[in-house]
């Protein structure tokens, strides 16, 4: 075990795991992420807590992550590039798991203009494959980038993300693979509607034996609606959202009821492609569905 | 102007191995000024080259040219009977004319003899100093004409910081203040008042912090049928 965190021993058990996603507030009160743990304790091996997402300032992922430790759920912490260089990084992550915050997601992070602060300058001093490699050495060999020693090493399960549907389709594997090097223990994927494209990237992965040398979790979103939909179609970067998903919502008389049933299908699809371990909820302002979706897919025998 | 310098031989040899015919391609303007990059430089490399080929044993046939501008594209499109049939073009440009010939020439590699270092004048003969950081938004006008991004080490738009002494900058007594510059510069013009005013965040949208830049200048960009005239692809 590397961190002994909940996720490393369900994922290293084989138990097929689940992660979820909260979004910090744009606030400075703690109280939202109570309210969410509370909903959501029990429904997931870990949650992540996302970094500043969409380049907009909100409470830290850190400080998130131990209101979470104090209600008794495990974090993953998502830390991004864009706004700390590598000194903060690695002095964030010290403090992160000196407060019992074991695992951590390494990403480049949304570039600031999709934000609110579009006129902010950005840092992108390390990569999401560098920090990998900082952490990694933070953790291995007890000392910081520099070589500096550390007293205490960081205990740390270390976690990456990866897009199958971003370009080019041949380099996202190649891509990961450099993940896995530079020191993943495990993956999240971009949300996945595109199955067919996702199910070509994982016979990629298991070509070159991939699967059996990290820990992927799929990445899945509930829509809300086929506008929803068509939003993360045209509007997202990197996002790949089927024609046939969208008439499926428009369709509906129920498209948020829809939108949670195609989720339980995609888990359920999900679960059987070989070198799956697990998946990660992602439902942004729609915390409160992610039990139900756990619930409904059949992966209720968590912890 | 644009500084630049020599990469370490050493470098460039491990770059070239594995390549035969090589161009080596030299620019006559920033660089050439600033002695990294020009018609002389090209020669005393390529002979280097040349020199080492025969010690090592390499099999490297060595070539020269130094074109007016690296960074634009007719004086790179002259270069083109020269270039074909390299393996390699090694670049005494900067990083920009070194691209442009990638562009012109996409099979071929185009390695970089030199390091573009920055935006600069000379200070005294030999001396190079960096003067702009290109931002996008000049604020010359607030900082008596000295650069506080660019010459700053943290970059600060009001006024020095604590380790400010002496006229020197906290980390190294080789580097002057920029800050103690400016407001040495203002005070001289008598416009010390606008070092009271806090200047607030700065927009780095213009900046290389907003993506990659690109400018058009309206009244120079030629239409489609001048183009076609011009005999370019559109
Ligand atoms: S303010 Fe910006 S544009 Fe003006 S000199 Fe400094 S970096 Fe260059
Ligand atoms: S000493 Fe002067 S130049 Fe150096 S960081 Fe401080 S203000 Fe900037």
């Amino acid at each position: 075990m590397r961190s002994g965190s909940n996720l490393e021993q369900a994922l290293e058990s084989g138990r097929f795991a689940v992660t979820a996603e909260i979004g910090p507030p744009r606030s400075a009160s703690a109280e939202r992420i109570r309210t969410h743990a509370r909903q959501m304790k029990g429904c997931a091996d870990a949650f992540n807590l996302t970094d500043n997402q969409t380049a907009m300032s909100r409470m830290s992922s850190i400080a998130c992550a131990v209101v979470l430790l104090q209600d008794g759920l495990e974090p993953v912490v998502q830390m991004t590039c864009r706004d700390r260089n590598r000194i903060a990084l690695q002095g964030d992550v010290l403090g992160a798991s000196a407060l019992g915050v074991r695992n951590i997601l390494c990403l480049s992070g949304d570039h600031q203009t999709f934000g609110s602060m579009k006129e902010a300058k950005n840092v992108y001093d390390l990569d999401s494959i560098q920090l990998l490699m900082v952490l990694r050495r933070m953790r291995d060999e007890g000392k910081l980038w520099s070589g500096d020693e550390l007293e205490v090493a960081p205990k740390l399960f270390l976690g990456a993300a990866a897009n199958p549907f971003a370009d080019p389709f041949e380099y996202r594997v190649i891509r990961l693979a450099k993940k896995i090097k530079a020191g993943a223990d495990f993956i999240q994927t971009q949300s996945i509607y595109d199955m067919q494209r996702f199910e070509r990237w994982m016979s990629l992965v298991r070509e070159k034996g991939l699967h059996q040398k990290v820990h992927i979790l799929a990445g899945v979103m509930p829509l809300k609606s086929h506008k929803t939909a068509l939003y993360m179609k045209n509007k997202v970067s990197g996002m790949c959202v089927p024609d046939s998903i969208i008439d499926r919502l428009r369709r509906a008389s129920d498209p948020k009821e829809e939108g949670i049933q195609m989720c339980v299908e995609q888990i359920q699809h999900l679960r059987d492609i070989e070198g799956i371990r697990g998946v990660h909820i992602m439902a942004p302002a729609w915390e409160e569905k992610v039990p139900e979706i756990v619930r409904r897919a059949g992966l209720s025998s968590i912890s | 102007m644009i500084v630049g310098e020599q990469k370490p031989l050493e470098e460039i040899f491990r770059m070239l191995s594995g390549h035969e015919r090589i161009l080596v391609a030299g620019c006559r303007s920033c660089v050439a000024v600033c002695h990294a990059g020009g018609e002389k430089e090209v020669s005393i490399l390529a002979e280097a080259l040349r020199l080492r080929a025969s010690l090592a044993n390499h099999p490297w046939k060595v070539e020269e040219i130094t074109v007016e501008r690296q960074c634009e594209r007719e004086w790179v499109e002259a270069m083109g009977p020269l270039v074909k049939g390299k393996d390699a073009v090694l670049s005494l440009a900067c990083g920009v004319g070194a691209q442009t010939v990638q562009v012109l020439y996409p099979r071929i590699r185009v390695l970089p003899g030199l390091n573009t270092s920055h935006m600069g004048a000379p200070d005294m003969p030999g001396v190079f100093v960096e003067k702009c950081g290109g931002c996008g938004d000049c604020l010359l006008h607030l900082t008596g004409g000295i650069c506080p991004i660019a010459r700053c080490a943290k970059s600060l738009l009001n006024g020095p910081c604590g380790g400010s002494q002496n006229g020197r900058c906290e980390i190294s007594p080789e580097v002057p203040c920029a800050w103690d510059q400016i407001v040495r510069s203002l005070e001289a013009m008598g416009r010390s008042d606008l070092l009271e005013e806090p200047i607030p965040p700065k927009s780095w949208l213009t900046a290389r912090d907003g993506g990659p830049r690109r400018t058009v200048i309206p009244t120079a960009v030629i239409s489609e049928e001048q183009r076609k005239m011009k005999g370019e692809r559109p």
